[in-house]
């Protein structure tokens, strides 16, 4: 997306420097069917998938009290709307993968910032990184479970698991691909270490920052709907196994697809801010 | 008069695991108020050591340094450094680039501020204060990263290979250009360098290295016969070709 927007940006650039030729003009003609014919493509295989859905659903081809049908999803939607819970399941997991993405994210720049301060602590703590890096955090589940009990507190720190770990070494490896000369020159001025982060590690580290966020959004998901699949009472992960569990395939779909806007939505969010923020940079 | 730098029997030992390697051993020189000095020597002679150890960013193992006859003992705000490249960052402004230096010291005041913005405007950089380091040529970025130098009005300038990142024709222009403003604004400079032509264009004495262990080997006086002397006019004087030569001899390059 933000690749395209690019591109037309700096063909209009050019179109105002230099006045349009016919060939140009051609070009950019060019250009802009090809992005129409991809959407449209794009639009098409959506539409013609919702309708064989439903169509085989409705033609007996597949069972539909197994494979749902897209009119059958939104009824259910329908219903748990009528029924006012549809918002409560939704705004319960955002609400979820939201606290635990931003608690990831800032918890594991923090604590980066520890290893790359004090040296020995990060070759100290190094193997116990490792091991915390391989380890499945979804097998920690039923300890949390136990120790925090169950209910959304559990599902937060499930989702904190999962993103932790991968934010810190993110960052960490960051601020170490960071060129040592940029640091020289702020020590050359007599910068202390605290002057060094402030003025060059955590600016220079912004597309560090970014990346991460991206990778969080979806990691803070898997947490979530792990987390709801072990204890919740509510939410989409609830909905899911719920259903699967009453064999009721139309709500399993239903929060299925509810669940892929909203993580979409999340990630667009956080793509959406590297633009403002790009934007205010250069 | 004392002079402004005053290297004293230095020598540098890096240890690591493999053994001990002497970088620099019994180095001996001066610079005057107001001179302009270059060192060459081969690569891995230990210059860019030389010069860690003058801005008291390391500590030389045996030896001292004294600046104004004050001895080494840390980083000194009578020093400005520059590095091989300019490492202006990119997400500051111009202007905000060259405050970098009094950010640090902390020593943003109204008239430090002035003198900022005086220094941009004396050398055409005004107009481009709020613009951002990728929209400038590399010449440009130079000269702002000297500026950001200047601006904590340092008494000695050292210079670590500060063109070298710099593609040959720009870097004839930005040598005089730098020179120009170092000559104006009245600083003592210490150039390093592997480039012979750079360090007689620009200096008044050239100080000769040895390869490893780097001792100082010879000390040339430049004299060149050139009324307002630039860089680019040294390179077009009669000695300077003498000057290559001898250099060069001393240099005992072998591939």
């Amino acid at each position: 997306m933000s690749m395209f927007n690019l591109k037309k940006d700096s063909i209009s650039y050019r179109a105002q420097v230099s006045g349009i030729s016919p060939e140009h003009k051609d070009y950019l003609h060019r250009v802009r069917m090809g992005k129409i014919f991809v959407r449209v493509i794009q639009l098409l295989i959506f539409c013609t998938a919702l309708l064989l859905w439903e169509i085989c659903a409705n033609a007996k081809i597949v069972d539909p009290f197994i494979t749902s049908q897209p009119s059958r999803v939104l009824k259910t939607m329908a219903r748990l709307y009528v029924d006012g819970v549809l918002f409560q399941h939704i705004g319960i997991t955002c609400l979820e993968a939201i606290v635990g993405f931003v608690l990831g994210t800032v918890l594991g720049t923090l604590i980066a910032i520890m290893l790359w301060w004090s040296e020995f602590l990060c070759k100290v703590l190094e193997p116990y990184l490792v091991v915390l890096n391989s380890l499945p955090k979804i097998a920690l589940g039923p300890v949390f479970i136990v120790w925090i009990g169950a209910g959304p507190a559990a599902i937060i720190v499930m989702t904190l698991a999962i993103s932790l770990i991968v934010t810190v070494l993110e960052v960490l490896n960051g601020f170490l691909t960071i060129d040592q000369e940029k640091i020289k020159l702020v020590q050359t001025f007599g910068g202390t270490k605290f002057q060094v982060l402030t003025k060059v590690l955590l600016p220079a580290s912004y597309p560090t920052f970014i990346n991460a966020l991206k990778i969080n959004v979806g990691l803070s998901w898997v947490g979530v709907i792990v987390g709801e699949f072990l204890v919740s009472k509510a939410g989409l992960g609830y909905l899911i196994v719920y259903g699967g569990q009453v064999f009721k395939l139309d709500l399993v779909m239903t929060s299925v697809i509810i669940l892929g806007v909203a993580a979409t939505v999340m990630y667009q969010g956080v793509v959406y801010l590297e633009k403002m923020l790009v934007k205010n940079k250069t | 008069m004392k002079p402004v730098v005053e290297v004293h029997n230095v020598g540098m030992k890096y240890q690591s695991l493999n053994g001990e390697i002497t970088a620099l051993e019994n180095i001996n020189f001066s610079v005057r108020d107001g001179e302009f000095v270059s060192i060459v020597g081969p690569s891995g002679c230990g210059k860019s050591t030389l010069l860690s150890i003058i801005s008291g960013l390391i500590f030389s193992t045996s030896g001292t340094v004294f600046l104004s006859g004050e001895k080494v003992m840390g980083t000194s705000p009578k020093i400005g450094y520059m590095l091989q490249k300019d490492h202006l960052f990119n997400w500051r402004t111009i202007y905000q680039n060259v405050m970098l230096g009094l950010e640090i010291r902390k020593n943003v005041t109204p008239s430090t501020k002035e003198y900022a913005i005086k220094l941009l405007k004396t050398y055409g950089l005004y107009e481009f204060k709020d613009k951002y380091p990728n929209q400038l040529s590399g010449g440009m970025r130079q000269r702002v990263a000297l500026i950001r130098t200047l601006v904590t009005d340092p008494q000695i300038l050292l210079l670590d290979e500060a063109f070298s990142a710099l593609d040959y024709q720009t870097r004839l222009v930005v040598n005089d250009d730098i020179y120009d403003i170092i000559k104006k604004e009245n600083k003592t400079a210490l150039l390093v360098t592997h480039d012979i032509s750079e360090s007689i264009s620009m200096a008044d004495r050239v100080v000769l290295l040895s390869k490893r262990p780097g001792t100082v080997k010879n000390i040339y006086e430049v004299n060149l016969n050139c009324a307002n002397r630039t860089p680019l006019s040294s390179r077009e004087t009669q000695e300077f070709r003498h000057y290559f030569q001898e250099i060069w001899k001393g240099l005992d390059v072998h591939v």
